[in-house]
């Protein structure tokens, strides 16, 4: 009884609790959790119904661009490696911080202009929301997560804006790089089972 | 979004400051005040569920009557108040009350902090919520009435207004179950960060108060199971204004992915209500049985492992929907063994009252109440767990009876264990013991009254969807009639007493007798505070230098060792 008070009084005796995670980068792992779940659910739904179709695509829907979208993908990852390379030179040197974050957001928005065409190209060839299963999920899915990218494009932007005034704290960068990384990372899955 | 600063040094600095009233009440971020706008709604919410019961249970019993306060209850009528009836009491109930006003109420007291970690996020989450209601409570009155498809959903009555009758309607009330998941959300955040984060000096992981720990477990059930639901809400309600066919077998999608995204959700949402009240129960038997919470770690385990375990389950909703025989073999298995950590959660909490000074106060009573009716609801549910018994059960009365033995415990006696227990602490005044006993006997002998007889009336194969029963020469003969009309009369007297438990709130509300800091004599950190705790809940944050269960601990004057106290 007496070591379990005294290893007790030690632990008081410190300062207020500093957390491991910060608040805001655990409040936004958390909500990746669900979305994440969210994304899982769209994609199970996907599957269900491909493997329950005798024929997929389904009779006069073109094929998804899977090679264009290869060279898309690309990007958006480049994007997350941009990312990084921002959090490295942000631990040495803020200023050098501006280039590749400056680069994450150019590659992401080319990844949704470049998404963009594509869907113009495909509601040409036939693929609208409505035309089958496919093309309902492929909107529906592939939307969602263009919006994704947007948002955490605003969210990198408000970041580049706070690191010129020099506010950007280092918890903060943490925050928005946990919601890029997710929708960097949720995208090749995407891409495997929607495009394949 | 903004990091919320992590020391207190601003403490001093609450409630100098003269809010109007407005910001007071409605613009508040205070967790206490948002804990209270929920427990408000909820409450509010739930007295629109109990006239939804009311009103369809007359009809039921006697078929075409007048109902007083509502007139003669139509097939689709009917329909209409059952469906919102399971939504109210679920979504806009249980949810509310139990996560959301004692999870913002109690984790930032019992953790000994000021406020939750994102405020602002905070009383965004209580807006949501209340938007949400609007959009429900604005879709009955739309062209074609609410929504009549039942709580679940289920294309196509849900996805095609030819079918369900309610175009509009039908989507309203998707919206706003969607709104509502918005606003947990974003309270399920806050109360797993600030839970994790802001914990006192000193209060370890296995410190923190049971009811904190469970709040949290369902918090993260419910993030980790909405995901699909939503997903599924999506696409219906591309389905009802788009025109697509994601559950449309004609087009090639598939009715029966709903069910599973649905219930992929539907059942870990038993446990996130569930847990709550297993918390505040374990907080209150504590206190009025004077002893220490038998098994502490394996009660917080087991809530891990039936977390965990209640994402297994789901598909014991749709036996008969369709789904391999082997499939439902596994669910069997999977349901029947989520009894045994349940079971074992009851038998430490008998475990923790043998042997105790045991008094018999109002919150005690409801949280005994609490563990006898659960455990009905528990028993039952392993008829329907077994897939060949479900074939017979499913869609009767009986799995009406069951679920409502489970639910009635957790959303109603959990609310009013809970209320009773922390209302000192909340408003500042007592309540009447002696109306809250009565209050208490004159809810459960009418429970039971309304309940046993549907077990009786669902295995005599009553089937629940039915709106008129004397069409049916097999179901209404008289000694089946006299049972529903039996559990209604039991439901008017039970809703009856609900009127002394109003009466009790606000006049103990307004003129009750003060209350002191710490009227149960209970040790977790929340008795500390004034009551009610000024914003900023204490002058300075408190230190914790042990468990919230030391009771009776032997060689000590009093018979309780707050969390807070240093010897």
């Amino acid at each position: 009884m007496a070591t379990y008070r005294s290893s007790r009084m030690q632990v008081v005796a410190d300062a207020r609790r500093t957390p491991l995670v910060p608040n805001g980068v655990m409040g936004m792992l958390i909500f990746v959790m669900t979305e994440l779940m969210l994304f899982g659910g769209f994609l199970s739904a996907f599957t269900i119904i491909k493997s329950g179709s005798v024929v997929w695509p389904p009779p006069g829907q073109p094929r998804l661009p899977v090679e264009e979208t290869a060279f898309n993908t690309a990007l958006l990852l480049l994007s997350g490696a941009a990312l990084f390379a921002t959090r490295r030179a942000f631990q040495r040197d803020r200023a050098k911080a501006r280039l590749p974050m400056l680069a994450a957001m150019l590659l992401a928005a080319a990844f949704v202009a470049l998404q963009g065409r594509e869907w113009l190209a495909l509601l040409g060839q036939g693929l609208t929301l409505t035309s089958s299963s496919l093309g309902s999920f492929f909107f529906l899915i592939i939307g969602l997560h263009a919006f994704h990218v947007a948002v955490a494009l605003a969210m990198l932007v408000h970041t580049f804006v706070r690191l010129q005034r020099g506010w950007l704290a280092s918890s903060q960068l943490a925050t928005t790089e946990v919601f890029w990384y997710f929708v960097v990372g949720v995208w090749p899955a995407i891409y495997a089972v929607v495009y394949q | 979004m903004a990091t919320a600063p992590v020391t207190h040094h601003d403490a001093h600095g609450h409630g100098h400051h003269e809010e109007s009233w407005f910001v007071h009440y409605f613009w508040s971020t205070d967790h206490k005040m948002i804990a209270k706008q929920y427990m408000f709604t909820g409450m509010a919410m739930a007295l629109i569920g109990g006239f939804f019961a009311y009103c369809f249970r007359m009809q039921i019993a006697f078929p075409g009557i007048d109902v007083p306060g509502f007139g003669v209850v139509s097939p689709n009528e009917y329909n209409h108040l059952i469906t919102n009836h399971g939504a109210i009491m679920i979504f806009w109930v249980a949810m509310p009350v139990l996560i959301a006003a004692f999870g913002n109420y109690l984790i930032p007291l019992m953790i000994g902090c000021d406020d939750m970690v994102f405020p602002k996020l905070n009383r965004l989450s209580y807006q949501i919520f209340l938007l949400s209601i609007v959009v429900l409570i604005a879709s009955f009155f739309v062209p074609g009435g609410g929504f009549a498809g039942a709580w679940t959903m289920y294309p196509p009555l849900s996805a095609k207004p030819e079918y369900g009758l309610t175009p509009l309607g039908a989507s309203l009330f998707v919206t706003a179950v969607a709104l509502e998941f918005v606003a947990f959300l974003m309270g399920g955040i806050n109360f797993v960060t600030t839970a994790m984060n802001s914990r006192a000096p000193g209060m370890r992981m296995y410190d923190i108060p049971m009811v904190v720990w469970m709040i949290v477990i369902a918090s993260i059930l419910f993030m980790a199971s909405v995901g699909p639901l939503v997903a599924g809400a999506v696409m219906l309600l591309f389905d009802q204004n788009l025109g697509t066919a994601f559950f449309n077998p004609d087009k090639g999608g598939d009715p029966v992915l709903w069910q599973h995204l649905f219930w992929f959700f539907g059942h870990p949402e038993v446990y996130v209500v569930l847990l709550p009240t297993v918390g505040i129960v374990a907080e209150i038997i504590t206190v009025f049985a004077r002893k220490k919470l038998f098994a502490y770690r394996t009660v917080l385990y087991t809530a891990f492992g039936t977390g965990v375990l209640s994402f297994m389950v789901w598909a014991h909703h749709q036996f008969i929907a369709g789904i391999d025989p082997r499939m439902a073999n596994i669910f069997t298995i999977t349901t029947l063994l989520i009894s045994i950590p349940i079971a074992e959660m009851m038998f430490v909490y008998i475990a923790t009252l043998y042997g105790g000074a045991i008094t018999l106060t109002t919150p005690m009573l409801w949280a005994l109440s609490f563990i006898a009716t659960f455990l009905v609801g528990g028993v039952t549910g392993i008829f329907l767990g077994a897939s060949g018994a479900d074939i017979y059960l499913h869609d009767t009365y009986f799995v009406l009876a069951h679920f409502h033995y489970t639910f009635f415990p957790i959303a109603i006696i959990g609310t009013f264990a809970g209320l009773s227990y922390w209302f000192p602490k909340m408003f500042g005044r007592m309540m009447n013991e002696t109306l809250g006993k009565i209050h208490f006997w004159g809810t459960i002998i009418p429970f039971n009254c309304i309940f046993i007889p549907l077990f009786v009336l669902g295995a005599a194969g009553e089937h629940r969807r039915i709106f008129d029963y004397t069409n049916f020469s097999e179901l209404a003969r008289p000694e089946l009639r006299q049972l529903d009309q039996f559990a209604t009369i039991s439901l008017l007297v039970m809703l009856g007493f609900q009127v002394l438990f109003l009466f009790n709130l606000f006049y103990s509300l307004f003129w009750g007798p003060k209350a002191e800091k710490n009227p149960w004599k209970a040790n977790t950190l929340e008795w500390t505070a004034d009551s009610p705790p000024p914003h900023g809940n204490w002058p300075e944050l408190p230190r914790v230098y042990r468990g919230p269960y030391e009771y009776s601990v032997p060689g000590r004057d009093q018979d309780y060792w707050p969390q807070n106290a240093q010897n």
